[in-house]
């Protein structure tokens, strides 16, 4: 049990680090946008992960507020793109 | 052998983990910015909440697993938002798209008049559809 946490933990860094080329590979902002919200949201699931391996519901909290902002960061990215393409 | 629920957690865990995954190997692999999106918005959420439930089964008390569905719903609620308002922003502002395009159907659209091909009159598309 414990070592398969360790490893879906693994695996979900190494989604957020293939995420991470996208965003600094790009091109442009609306990939990098892109990337970043999937970021965000596997950062959410990273930390219910924290949660349930070391038993601290704390994180859970941490989890609700990772996928409010990134709903909002995207919102005002998404507004900056559409602004400044005009 | 397991107990039941921790058979559910390893499930939900191993649903999660291989989702998230392939999110994002899909938008690295995608040719642009609207097959990314797609790829990344559906997996990522069905990844997401997997996890997430599986945390609701691990604690098994009515606080965290009402917090685990604040956190599914609000996920299922704002990611669909979020990725439309991308893909509309991204095509206002002139991102290509891939060639394997078939149909780009907001760029004909006649009430959108900012799309790469310009404002068509309702005349232009009747033309179009044929009698």
């Amino acid at each position: 049990m414990e070592w398969f946490v360790q490893l879906v933990a693994g695996l979900l860094v190494l989604a957020i680090a293939l995420a991470t080329i996208r965003l600094a590979r790009g091109p442009g902002l609306p990939n990098r946008v892109v990337a970043l919200d999937v970021i965000a949201v596997l950062g959410a699931a990273l930390a219910a992960l924290f949660a349930i391996q070391f038993e601290l519901r704390v994180f859970l909290d941490v989890a609700i507020i990772l996928a409010l902002v990134s709903f909002v960061g995207t919102v005002a990215f998404a507004y900056h793109v559409e602004k400044g393409a005009q | 052998m397991l107990p039941l629920h921790e058979i559910l957690i390893v499930l939900l865990l191993g649903i999660g983990s291989l989702f998230s995954l392939l999110a994002a190997v899909g938008i690295l692999r995608m040719p642009d910015v609207y097959t990314r999106m797609l790829a990344a918005s559906k997996a990522v959420t069905l990844g997401t909440t997997a996890i997430v439930c599986a945390a609701a089964v691990h604690f098994r008390e009515a606080d965290v697993v009402a917090r685990c569905l604040l956190v599914c719903g609000f996920l299922f609620v704002t990611i669909p938002a979020a990725s439309h308002l991308i893909a509309r922003a991204a095509h206002r502002a002139g991102e290509p798209l891939a060639p394997e395009t078939v149909i780009d159907e907001l760029g004909q659209s006649a009430d959108d008049g900012s799309g790469p091909e310009g404002r068509r009159t309702p005349a232009d598309l009747n033309a179009a559809d044929g009698p």
